[in-house]
């Protein structure tokens, strides 16, 4: 049985795509149950309030709402407050001071659009309806708003003085300092990595189910990680405990890390299935997913690099203050710190690195995990700094960064920041990067576009990424609340066909086909045989879900592990059904081999023998089911080189991306066209942040651009058609090879297009987006 | 939504009296904004009065040299229309400048001038190719139309019922468009009727206008680098987050030279 046009290695249609083409995919959105009922939330209207009183008597009144559920409610049935799930230590080596969260605001409400009070109703309008009729007196207090003077600023939480979670710090400080004063040459940089909002396609939902009479309870909602949500809501939260509660996350309609969180109205919709004796439906309109889903980045930076007479780097200082938004989102001390300071060596030989962050409260969402989660911010950070350098000392920047690369005879590589490279060749996708752009005809490129009124410019972006979260027991030591292995279960079925299970999440990754892949190569049975089933903690044992491009490094690894398991007690059955010894049986291609002989059994009569046991080894257990968890021994190193070349009209300012490369090593890879993909939407969303998005609060805290109208997102027509290629260093320790793609195009297109706008602009920074009003009072001069 | 009657009228008159029986009507043509608007809870009208069912409304003919465009006639059906792509071919293409595709089925030209919003596209055209727009009772002059930020000429129940278009002998509109939504951050269309040039601007100011020192200049000198010598104050020019008043004077005339220099290039 050959399963090449199946098999690892091979572009397989996904074949998830059919039924969300063509509508047919099942969405939270679409599930409904009998008796069914509605929430609306009611929300801040404020950035920073007193709540005085909240009158519900007017929204009782309106047709069709059953109940009206606040703060206090919530907080008399002994709920929880939402919790951080990375305790992150501050320099003196105390905690950070985390500030309460609860799922419904009661005294005080910290950003608008925090929730403080749900209206169920009878349809969706009456509840929102309802939720208009609720009169609320607040005492408006003063917002913090502006990152860089939030320190000194009121006081938002009590017992936070400076509105600082944490100042936090990696590296060696006095070595650090002291070779940048030796240093021939220091670059410095100020740098703002603005705060982007994700939009998924499909707005978060929840839909709560309370079954009285046996208690339980059965949450549907659109979670990048059910198990994770099952974990905080029953141990944390304390909704229901961990037996009694299942999560289901059915379809979901993509993610970028706004779904692994636990959010109030998930708590809040399940809760209130059991007061209200009725199924309970939310389903957030775009405009709720603007002011309440976590946003991404928002870091203000000043780098200082040094280098030595040769170019080499001796020293890196990074100084960030990160944005938290008014609450610790569940990894949201996390991103800027491991996920950020640990990444800051990027694929370069420096010695001497320190990173310090302090992490601050103002009045706008929270801030977490959006694709690349801390990674992006690092690259963003060393690469400009890199490129500027090599400006301030007229180096070709290709041509600085590769003196200063960890060379393959390096690895495995101890960075100053804590991380140990296993595996890499970075010159090798630079090389393929300057080739495919066609790095020798720039300047010729440059003079035909000054030709015609425009501005020619070039930029890199040499990244790292730490995938594959995490290492357990390091994650734990670092603070991590839970460890971050993963399971997978391969069901062989009494016919030969088999059903997968796996801990993480599809929501637009494509795992139906790439784990049906991995197991039907493993196991030598077809493609076809093969079912994924994951995103039901009632179906799969354990799972923590899928961000940090971790799925398939983890998650398919857990699969090998359990083929392993499977094909090992098949060798029993098979040497039973051949009456030879299980030494002398090998298996191969879906087949089980006896040696010195032309015997052999298919997986599919062993997977029946051990269903029908009528000729069975005795000390056997009957069945063909195993499973695995797979802890990583190192985070995965996805590396490689994007190059951005855009112009610029010198009339209007406004910046044309002409091209984008992408050399990306993810090690092996398992289905070329979904890591395309991928890498695609990867780098639409780099190019997002660099050239189009922007989250902007105004002065009293009110979110502006918080619809689609003013909040640019990247379309087709902003895009080139990208050149994208991979190189492949294997992972050197686990069993896919597999490092992880699904942030890459993120993490690196970013730099590179900003690189090239200032090149293009001959000016050393310009704050993201390069908005054409930006660009164009550059050109005048200002 | 919050919740309206819905009607729909089979004629003008039925309509106007729907109109005039209701506390708080809105006529609703493609309904590109009004539909949006009320889905966000900003508007929230007794009596939703929908035109698609008055026939006369939509349909696109020529009678001499002028080209006339039934109010109810979508922007596809504009770009798409041979006689709009023989007589005024610019405006096929401004017609294509409009939102998306879905947007473009499902606009009307008379919803949009209606509309009067100072980012849309067709009030370009409609301060520069001497129109004439006709409602139930009266015609109004393309150049009076438009008075203030959504605010037009039409009393209170007035429904545009046609747009009349002179034919320019050639003419050109260049748009820099909003990246978000798409609408025009500044339109500007420049049409040249027998040596006579009529240039119309959308988007910098509250509404469209048409910029006479431009075409004084221009009818002296038909050259884009003559717009360099006129001063485009900003004063009352729309500012926001995408475009402050100052960059939006110097993008009307980037637009207009680069509209004077397409239309020379036929």
């Amino acid at each position: 049985m050959s399963n090449a046009d199946t098999g690892i290695g091979a572009s397989v249609k996904r074949r998830e795509d059919l039924r969300f083409i063509t509508g047919e995919g099942t969405y939270t959105d679409d599930l409904n149950q009998p008796g069914q009922t509605y929430a609306a939330f009611v929300r801040s209207p404020y950035a920073r309030a007193r709540i005085d009183a909240i009158d519900v008597s007017d929204a009782l009144n309106v047709d069709g709402v059953i109940m009206i559920l606040t703060g206090a409610d919530m907080a008399a049935d002994g709920l929880g407050d939402l919790p951080c799930g990375w305790m992150v230590k501050q320099k003196d080596g105390s905690d950070m001071v985390t500030a309460p969260h609860p799922p419904l605001a009661t005294e005080l409400v910290n950003y608008v659009g925090e929730p403080y009070a749900l209206v169920i109703a009878d349809s969706r309008h009456a509840a929102r309806q309802g939720a208009e009729a609720v009169m609320t007196d607040f005492h408006e207090l003063n917002p913090v708003v502006n990152l860089a003077s939030a320190a000194q600023s009121e006081q938002i939480h009590a017992g936070i003085p400076d509105n600082r979670a944490y100042d936090w710090e990696l590296g060696d400080k006095p070595a650090t300092e002291a070779a940048l004063a030796g240093a021939a040459h220091i670059t410095r940089l100020d740098l703002i990595n603005n705060r982007l909002i994700p939009n998924a396609m499909e707005p978060r939902a929840a839909l709560g189910v309370y079954e009285k009479g046996t208690g339980d309870y059965t949450l549907y909602t659109t979670s990048q990680n059910p198990h994770l949500e099952r974990l905080v809501l029953s141990a944390f939260v304390q909704v229901a405990p961990e037996h009694k509660l299942r999560v289901v996350a059915p379809d979901v309609g993509g993610g970028f890390g706004s779904k692994i969180f636990v959010y109030a109205e998930e708590t809040a919709v399940i809760w209130a299935a059991a007061k209200v004796g009725r199924p309970v439906k939310w389903v957030a309109d775009r405009s709720e997913s603007f002011l309440a889903d976590a946003h991404g980045r928002d870091h203000v930076t000043h780098v200082e690099l040094g280098l030595d007479q040769s170019g080499r780097f001796v020293g890196l200082k990074v100084q960030t203050t990160a944005n938290l938004g008014a609450y610790l989102s569940l990894f949201g001390s996390a991103v800027p710190t491991y996920l950020y300071g640990t990444l800051l060596a990027g694929q370069y030989r420096t010695p001497n690195i320190y990173v310090e962050v302090q992490g601050v409260y103002t009045n706008t969402s929270p801030v977490d995990a959006y694709r690349g989660a801390g990674r992006p911010e690092a690259t963003y950070v060393l690469e400009r700094v890199v490129e500027t350098a090599a400006r301030e000392l007229g180096r070709d920047p290709a041509d600085l960064r590769r003196m200063n690369m960890i060379q393959p005879g390096d690895f495995p590589y101890q960075t100053p920041v804590a991380l140990v490279y296993d595996i890499g060749d970075y010159e090798a996708s630079l090389d393929r990067a300057l080739e495919a752009i066609d790095y020798q005809g720039f300047p010729a490129r440059r003079i035909a576009s000054k030709d015609q009124g425009k501005r020619r410019g070039i930029g890199f972006a040499c990244y790292i990424e730490a995938c594959g979260l995490a290492p357990s027991q390091l994650a734990i030591q670092l603070g991590a609340g839970v460890g971050l292995y993963e399971s997978g279960e391969i069901r062989l079925n009494p016919t030969g066909n088999a059903t997968v299970f796996t801990g993480s999440h599809s929501h637009g990754q494509g795992h139906e086909t790439t784990f049906a892949q991995i197991v039907s190569d493993k196991l030598g049975i077809p493609f076809d045989d093969v079912e994924v089933v994951h995103g039901d903690t009632g179906r799969v044992e354990f799972g923590l879900g899928t961000y940090g491009s971790r799925s398939l490094a983890v998650g398919g690894s857990a699969l090998m592990m359990a083929g392993d398991k499977i094909i090992a007690k098949g060798r029993r059955i098979a040497a039973h059904l051949m009456q030879a010894s299980v030494d002398d049986v090998s298996f191969e291609d879906g087949k089980f081999l006896l040696a010195a002989s032309n015997q052999s059994v298919t997986i599919q009569e062993v997977a029946f023998a051990a269903y029908v046991p009528t000729s069975y080894p005795e000390d056997l257990e009957p069945g063909l089911s195993e499973k695995a968890f797979y802890d990583p021994k190192n985070f995965t190193y996805p590396a490689g080189t994007h190059i951005a070349e855009v112009e610029i009209d010198e009339a209007t300012g406004e910046v044309d991306l002409v091209a984008l490369v992408a050399v990306d090593d993810f090690g092996e890879i398992i289905n070329p066209m979904i890591v395309e993909g991928q890498v695609h939407g990867g780098l639409a969303q780099g190019v997002g942040q660099a050239l189009l998005e922007h989250g902007i609060y105004d002065e009293q805290g009110q979110l502006v651009t918080g619809s689609l109208m003013d909040y640019c997102m990247p379309r087709a027509d902003n895009l080139p058609d990208f050149i994208v290629d991979t190189t492949i260093t294997p992972c050197t320790h686990n069993p896919l090879g597999a490092k992880g793609c699904g942030e890459a195009g993120a993490i690196g297109s970013t730099a590179a297009v900003m690189n090239a706008v200032t090149d293009a602009l001959g000016v050393k920074d310009l704050s993201m987006p390069a908005t054409s009003e930006k660009v164009w009072r550059i050109l005048k001069g200002e | 939504m919050y919740p309206f009657k819905y009607h729909r009228p089979t004629s003008l008159e039925e309509a106007a009296s729907l109109y005039n029986g209701s506390d708080d009507p809105v006529y609703l043509s493609g309904g590109m904004t009004l539909i949006p608007t009320m889905k966000q809870r900003l508007a929230a009208p007794a009596d939703v009065i929908d035109l698609s069912g008055i026939e006369s409304l939509t349909g696109i003919s020529v009678k001499g040299d002028k080209l006339t465009i039934g109010a109810f006639t979508t922007h596809a059906a504009v770009m798409a229309s041979a006689d709009v792509r023989k007589h005024i071919p610019v405006l096929a293409y401004l017609a294509a400048q409009i939102g998306d595709a879905q947007v473009r089925n499902r606009g009307t030209i008379g919803g949009s001038v209606a509309n009067s919003d100072p980012s849309a596209d067709y009030p370009a055209a409609i301060v520069s190719l001497g129109t004439t727009i006709h409602c139930q009772n009266r015609s109004i002059d393309g150049t009076e139309f438009f008075k203030d930020l959504f605010e037009t000429a039409l009393e209170p129940g007035e429904i545009i019922t046609s747009i009349e278009f002179s034919m320019p002998t050639r003419a050109a509109y260049r748009k820099f468009p909003n990246p978000a939504s798409r609408y025009a951050v500044v339109g500007v269309l420049v049409a040249d009727f027998g040596g006579s040039i009529r240039v119309g601007v959308t988007g910098a100011g509250p509404c469209a206008c048409r910029a006479s020192g431009m075409e004084k200049v221009l009818n002296d000198n038909l050259k884009p680098a003559a717009i360099d010598a006129v001063e485009v104050p900003d004063a009352g020019f729309n500012s926001d987050l995408h475009a402050s008043a100052e960059y939006r004077a110097h993008l009307v005339k980037v637009m207009a030279k680069r509209a004077v220099a397409a239309m020379l290039e036929g």
